[in-house]
């Protein structure tokens, strides 16, 4: 069976052609600032497809991906931060002088080795969010007390990172941008240019990962747990495994795209575990369609842009569009707007307003006692 | 002694905020299993109206005498506001969504989204006027009798009310915005309360001296806990409360309109993170962000608690309040001075209010590894509980 004999896969491979041109184009189309931008909410759909991948698929709402997401960011900055840091006194990051230390903390050791560092942007949070996870799901704690309990963990984390100045510079956080790598300033054009690249691809691979993980069995398991955990159970697997696994998917997902936020706006601070900013990630997953992976990208990254250009022209109103989009998208669209679409919405729409006519045959008609079709 | 003495004071005061704020709270996911992000919200809600409250007792020459007794006013106006807002919230959104709490969630996050830039953009007057006119428009079916409200007349009727009580709003804005020019803007900076001259100073008692506003706050949640206790177990409301708690599909069965007992329920707990809202005024400056920093907080005393047990709720708030004390304030060390250094040096480690958090939420996630849902947890026989 060739993969081109239907038309489908002709306007697949299209799709797949365009994409892939526009993103070599993307930086001679676009002003240097809209790229940046761009490539910024290009990494923040790869945790959004974490955040869907454990709430729409298996059901649990974590209001603390931002955990995992700053932690990526940071070890991606401490690693930048080191590996130009020759030329200040004691040859440690500047803003330990600050705070007059003089030695590097033990933990910042290994993120001079770049091989440690790409290793632990993705691993690192996956085995702390594994652990949390196991922690929670072993005591079959779940639904909102889940959520609260991530919520809390944020503010733990949050409150950690934002005191410690000693460690990691406390409130004010890493910069990045001024920063060397291969011999070139992290915030200059071409570097960026590369950042850019670097995060499409990596959401194109993460998008495949993400569907081969839901379309095989696991998939299938994990939307079981989602609809009936109890009956899942009940059938003979252990639901804590599947749900421990997927969370520190999610976790990693979210460093990867935690790493490359932080050297696209060219700084990580605690603000990145903020709890308005985790629960911002869910609702790019729930406007663009909860469960389906293009959903999440394309909301992460549409709302985001919706965002940037509102904030720009009337910058008080976008905290009530913000709070409406919550309130609309679970009370009339709680598919998505994608969703919707899959589920024949617009059709249905046109003909509410009376454009189309309804094409849509029964299987039988109703009638009533004079045998006449029920309207 | 003194220095338990006065750490125990410290924890109780800061624990009783919490059990005021987390009251609210608890009785609605007890009952409806509802998480309401926007509680904080509401909270922030009452330190505003007992801001205007305050304000309007200095402009008014005729409410002037009585300026001193204006935090007890504010209390019960806090109550009607946050109440009314809540109901409102109740009857547009959580309605909607019954059993699918983390869509509620979610619900009330944009809502509160939505009243934190209210309170910036809108000018407090007008913003009152609103409440306002939600307030009459809401409540006057319930004066009016049952049949001028059927067939068509009744629809008439409806909507009239509706017209009155929007005309009252507007009215109470322009009134409010020519009387009291701080309210008459939009603002976004914070504002503070200024307590009362009597609530000023503290009680001396055995050598230390205790502030008379965390005295007042402790005394407004007594008052509170004992109000709800007395609601709930004495009165028909709160027998159907109780009843609807444990048993929702055979409550309703027997009669008992859920729906009611559902909005009353929503409007008594959003009223009490009202008078929560008030205890907060009193503590620090009043801002659209006010309520988020206790919310947590709150969680943590629902999650630690137990789900529909005020009795958790209380002992939960008040570990919670002294544990933050004894340790953010490292008044551990103080009380024993002579650990072994390790622990001394942990313990000083953590003994800033920010990461006495951090230790405190890692000791409630250790506990929940123990007892998974919370102190007293309910019992129950089904697989989902």
């Amino acid at each position: 069976m060739s993969i081109f004999s239907t038309k489908k896969s002709w306007i697949n491979l299209t799709i797949w052609v365009l994409i892939i041109a526009f993103i070599i184009a993307a930086p001679s189309l676009l002003p240097v600032f809209r790229l940046n931008l761009l490539g910024r909410y290009l990494s923040l759909s790869i945790v959004a497809l974490g955040v869907d991948l454990i709430w729409g698929f298996t059901g649990m709402l974590s209001l603390g991906q931002g955990i995992f997401f700053a932690l990526g960011g940071y070890c991606a900055a401490m690693f930048l931060q080191l590996n130009s840091a020759g030329e200040f006194p004691n040859g440690i990051p500047e803003f330990f002088g600050l705070y007059g230390v003089e030695k590097l903390p033990f933990f910042w050791e290994p993120f001079k080795s770049s091989i440690f560092t790409f290793i632990s942007i993705w691993l690192l949070p996956a085995i702390i969010s594994g652990l949390l996870g196991y922690l929670v799901f072993r005591n079959r704690i779940k639904g909102v007390y889940f959520s609260i309990l991530t919520q809390a963990a944020l503010l733990v984390f949050f409150n950690f990172f934002n005191g410690q100045q000693k460690l990691i510079n406390g409130t004010n956080g890493l910069k990045t941008d001024v920063t060397q790598l291969f011999g070139q300033m992290v915030g200059s054009e071409i570097m960026q240019r590369w950042f850019f690249w670097i995060s499409a691809i990596l959401v194109i691979l993460a998008w495949f990962f993400a569907r081969w993980i839901v379309r095989d069995r696991f998939g299938n398991v994990l939307i079981g747990i989602r609809d009936d955990e109890a009956r899942v159970r009940f059938t003979g697997y252990n639901p804590v495994i599947f749900k421990t696994i997927i969370f520190s998917i999610a976790g990693g997902l979210a460093g990867i795209s935690g790493a490359l936020y932080t050297v696209q706006s060219g700084i990580v601070s605690p603000q990145f575990m903020t709890v308005p900013f985790s629960i911002e990630m869910v609702i790019w997953v729930a406007v663009g369609g909860r469960g389906t992976l293009l959903g999440a990208i394309l909301g992460a990254v549409l709302i985001n842009y919706a965002k940037s250009l509102v904030s720009e022209a009337l910058p008080a109103s976008w905290m009530f569009i913000q709070g409406g989009l919550f309130i609309l998208v679970v009370t009339a669209l709680p598919e998505g707007v994608l969703g919707w679409i899959r589920k024949d919405g617009p059709k249905k729409l046109l003909f509410l307003i009376g454009i189309n006519k309804k094409l849509e045959t029964y299987p039988s008609l109703e009638v009533n006692e004079q045998g006449e079709v029920k309207s | 002694m003194q220095l338990i003495l006065e750490s125990l004071f410290n924890g109780v005061a800061i624990g009783s905020v919490l059990l005021v704020a987390a009251l609210g709270l608890a009785i609605v996911f007890g009952l409806m299993g509802v998480i309401n992000l926007a509680h904080g919200e509401l909270m922030m809600l009452g330190a505003y109206a007992t801001y205007i409250t305050q304000l309007i007792f200095k402009q008014v020459s005729f409410l002037k005498p009585f300026y001193d007794s204006y935090v007890i006013v504010a209390i019960g106006i806090a109550f009607l506001v946050s109440g009314t807002v809540g109901i409102l919230l109740e009857r547009t959104v959580i309605r909607r969504l019954y059993g699918s709490p983390l869509e509620t969630l979610l619900a009330t996050w944009g809502v509160s989204l939505i009243l934190q830039q209210f309170v910036r953009s809108v000018p407090l007057a007008y913003g009152s006027g609103l409440v306002i006119a939600l307030f009459f428009g809401l409540f006057a079916p319930l004066v009016v009798s049952d049949e001028l409200l059927q067939g068509a007349k009744g629809k008439l009727i409806r909507a009239s009310t509706w017209g009155i009580s929007a005309l009252l709003g507007v009215a109470t804005g322009g009134l409010l915005s020519s009387l009291v020019s701080k309210l008459s803007r939009a603002s976004a900076r914070n504002v503070d309360v200024t307590a009362p001259s009597w609530m000023r100073g503290g009680i001396d008692f055995v050598g230390i001296t205790f502030p008379k506003t965390r005295l007042l706050i402790i005394l407004i949640t007594l008052i509170s806990v004992l109000v709800v206790i007395f609601f709930l177990d004495k009165t028909a409301w709160g027998m159907r409360i109780r009843a609807v708690t444990q048993n929702r599909p055979m409550s309703d069965c027997l009669g008992i309109s859920t729906e009611t007992v559902d909005i009353i329920t929503f409007g008594i707990g959003s009223g009490l993170a009202g008078v929560a809202g008030v205890a907060v005024s009193l503590l620090g400056s009043v801002g659209p962000n006010v309520g988020g920093n206790y919310i947590v907080g709150c969680f943590m005393v629902v999650v630690l608690g137990g789900v529909g047990n005020l009795l958790g709720t209380i002992l939960a708030s008040f570990s919670i309040g002294i544990m933050t004390d004894l340790i953010g304030a490292g008044r551990l060390l103080t009380i024993w001075p002579e650990m072994p250094s390790p622990l001394y040096s942990t313990i000083d480690f953590f003994a800033t209010t920010s990461m006495a958090r951090v230790m405190i939420f890692a000791l409630i996630v250790i506990f929940l590894q123990f007892r998974p849902t919370g102190m007293f947890p309910q019992k129950g026989r089904m697989v989902e509980s």
